[in-house]
């Protein structure tokens, strides 16, 4: 615990929020995005915009990995359980997040469908030997950092033959590009991004190499930056440092954990049991290229959509829910009619509000009074 | 007691299960309430075998409160459900700052639950009754059919008395009030999560499962005018403090590096994703009370072995919004805000 504490001291906050404010061009205005919801929640929960300056703001990116899984994929899992009668295994996070017509898997488990939240692909397995006359199969969601722990499972799986995956592990630069691509980035410079906080836990899997394209490409700098709030302070700096000097390179914060090349073990299981979907839909970011991953031929037999069959549903997002265009950092939760309205953690309308690691239950939870003195503040001025 | 001429032979505490007709109002449930109930429980208003217990009370105001306890697994490090069961009323009774009196209790039984485990938590009630001083007086017994149930259910009711002069609600709390917890918060919870099946970790924290009563007593002897005592048990500290918010209409500001939190606890909310804030207690309370009164009141608390690690964690403050807001130990602010969904249940 000790050393988790280390990189939370405040003593070393204040001195890095000095030399932030420091170092800040106060002629112009600097906005970067944190990729992952790992790094959202940290900004929220150890209030670190508020040490930053007034010219420096966050917007937050699609890395949250139950966000960003459209809806017709969680119809998809409710289907595998009504149907077909499996038993569906999913982490605890998918529960609450909306499907189609105001159901969730939580929902669909008190109406009698056999949904079990697990804490890791054993106890997915664990389940499926102890059930040997039902299919049971795992709801496999997640950036690279889940997506190791899933091509275990399936190798372990040999020979267990009511056991399969549900795949839909997805990959994080090509989403970053797809970001960078779209015109609201290129063109329309609605989104200024000037920099982006990378992935963590996602690169010390696949290492920082797979950034260095499109900072070039897109002339943006990127520092992998850790999950503790000193290591999103740390990592704004190197930000800070790279634009004022008209720098665009791949920098790396988080050395006690990510190397250039990653964990080359797991990339070659993952190499091993998964190859590239042409496309994926993710929620936000539409039909992204090469972004998603399906399990091999070869382990065909553990695949849960051509073991099922599965129908492609027209899952739709609530009317009003403005997650895509959070999701792709364009508004802001605030901008959203439901937040805070209709839409809470408690009852949640998109997924951005069902994890801690989504931007919505974020300033819901940790950030809201700001919001609200916001208002009353304006509405006094008014008054 | 003539347990051997009324039933030819002793229930098998050992090896037994319990059944069907051990609810059924027959002679097998007479057996069952004698040999195990009574046997533990003892005392004289229980023997009477009525259907109810017969007492004198004392003038002044009577509180009432009513506990479920449902908790997984049923013998965890540091408890049980049925020390659980008896230290959640009395504690529930302890934060209107009464005296408990007298508990009821009441046990749904699964069929097969085996009658040795039962004896056990039986047990554990009777000893946390004792040495609380709060003996169960009436119960009641229901069975229901294997699958209906989960081993055992417990409900249990106390009444207390609340000394002349004391004013205890969570609608009191006002502006400039301090807030103090009486130890570290989280215990009962990681203790619970480390002995789930399907989570089972190692760790030294057992859970802090007790009855707060003499703990109120002190406190309310050296600071009548405390104005809020809660439990934050389910929810945890947020929870507790969010509802007192909400009662009082005001706003709390707490100060995270005064919050007492166990290393260990700390390192597997870490682990787990969890935050200490929320997670369950079921031996410590919140007290509110005017700031001129906090330091003597905290003194009164780390004079008990139950407050010994007791501190002042922030005030009350005047905010139409109710929000609970926190300066981070890294020097930010953020709300504390209720629990949404379920963080882990049948934590109780």
């Amino acid at each position: 615990m000790k050393y988790v504490d280390d990189f939370r001291r405040r003593d070393i906050a204040q001195g890095l929020a000095a030399q932030i404010a420091a170092e800040v061009d106060p002629s112009r205005e600097y906005a970067f995005m944190e990729f992952c919801g790992g790094h959202t929640h940290a900004i929220f929960r150890y209030g670190v915009q508020d040490l930053m300056p007034a010219n420096l703001r966050f917007v937050h990116g699609p890395g949250c990995p139950v966000c960003v899984l459209p809806i017709a994929r969680i119809d998809n899992a409710i289907d595998l359980a009504e149907r077909h009668g499996a038993i569906v295994c999913s982490y605890g996070d998918m529960m609450r997040v909306p499907a189609s017509k105001k159901r969730s898997l939580i929902r669909a488990k008190a109406e009698g469908a056999d949904i079990r939240m697990v804490y890791s692909t054993r106890d997915a397995l664990k389940i499926a030997r102890e059930n040997p006359d039902r299919e049971v199969v795992f709801f496999a969601i997640g950036f690279e950092t889940t997506t190791p722990p899933t091509a275990v499972a399936i190798r372990q799986a040999e020979g267990l033959e009511n056991f399969s995956v549900f795949c839909n592990h997805v990959l994080t630069p090509s989403a970053i590009q797809h970001i960078l691509q779209s015109p609201e980035v290129r063109e329309m410079g609605r989104v200024r991004i000037d920099g982006f906080l990378g992935p963590s836990h996602v690169s010390s899997i696949i290492g920082s190499a797979p950034y260095e394209y499109f900072a070039e490409e897109f002339q943006k700098p990127v520092v992998i930056a850790g999950f503790e709030p000193l290591d999103v302070m740390q990592s704004t700096l190197m930000l800070v440092r790279q634009v004022n000097e008209g720098r665009f390179e791949v920098e790396n914060e988080y050395t006690r954990v990510v190397s250039r090349e990653g964990n080359l073990k797991a990339q070659a299981l993952v190499g091993e049991v998964f190859e590239l979907r042409a496309r994926f839909e993710w929620r936000g970011l539409g039909e992204v290229p090469f972004s998603a991953l399906r399990i091999r031929e070869r382990y065909a037999a553990f695949d849960a959509e051509r073991r099922f069959a599965l129908s492609e549903s027209q899952g739709r997002d609530v009317k009003g829910c403005e997650c895509p265009a959070i999701l792709r950092g364009v508004k802001t939760p605030t901008d959203c009619k439901l937040f805070g309205t209709v839409c809470t953690p408690d009852n949640p309308q998109g997924s951005c509000m069902v994890s801690s690691e989504g931007s919505c239950a974020a300033y819901w939870s940790y950030g809201r009074f700001r919001i609200d003195r916001q208002r009353q503040g304006a509405r006094e001025d008014a008054a | 007691m003539n347990a051997h001429r009324r039933f030819p032979t002793r229930l098998n505490l050992r090896r037994g299960r319990v059944d069907m007709t051990h609810g059924a109002g027959g002679r097998a449930m007479a057996q069952l309430i004698e040999e195990v109930f009574v046997r533990h429980f003892d005392n004289e208003m229980l023997r009477a075998m009525n259907d109810q217990a017969a007492f004198g009370v004392e003038a002044g105001r009577m509180v009432m409160a009513t506990d479920g306890h449902v908790v997984s697994p049923l013998f965890f490090p540091g408890g049980d459900i049925g020390a659980l069961a008896v230290h959640g009323t009395i504690n529930d009774v302890a934060m209107a700052g009464a005296r408990p009196l007298y508990l009821s209790v009441g046990f749904i039984l699964e069929e097969g639950f085996p009658l040795a485990d039962l004896e056990r938590i039986v047990a554990s009630m009777a000893r946390a009754a004792f040495e609380a001083g709060v003996p169960v007086v009436t119960g009641d017994t229901k069975v229901v059919e294997r699958g209906k149930g989960d081993g055992v259910f417990i409900t249990t009711t106390g009444i207390g008395l609340v000394p002349e002069g004391l004013d205890i609600s969570a609608a009191n709390a006002r502006p400039g009030d301090k807030v103090l917890v009486s130890g570290h918060l989280g215990d009962h919870g990681v203790a619970i999560m480390s002995s789930r099946e399907n989570l089972e970790f190692e760790t030294a924290v057992v859970s802090d499962s007790a009855a707060l009563h003499g703990l109120v007593a002190a406190m309310v002897a050296e600071v009548p005018a405390i104005r809020t005592l809660r439990d934050p048990t389910r929810g945890g500290l947020a929870a507790a403090l969010n509802e007192i918010a909400q009662s009082a209409g005001v706003g709390m500001r707490l100060d995270e590096a005064a919050i007492p939190v166990r290393a260990e606890v700390g390192a597997a909310c870490e682990l787990l994703g969890l935050d200490p804030l929320y997670v369950a207690n079921e031996g410590k309370l919140v007290a509110i009370c005017p700031a001129g009164c906090a330091e003597s009141l905290l003194a009164a608390m780390r004079a008990h072995p139950l407050g010994a690690d007791a501190a002042i964690i922030g005030e009350v403050v005047a905010d139409d919004m109710g929000f609970v807001t926190m300066e981070t130990g890294f020097g930010g602010t953020r709300i504390v805000d209720w629990l949404a969904g379920e963080q882990l249940p049948r934590i109780c």
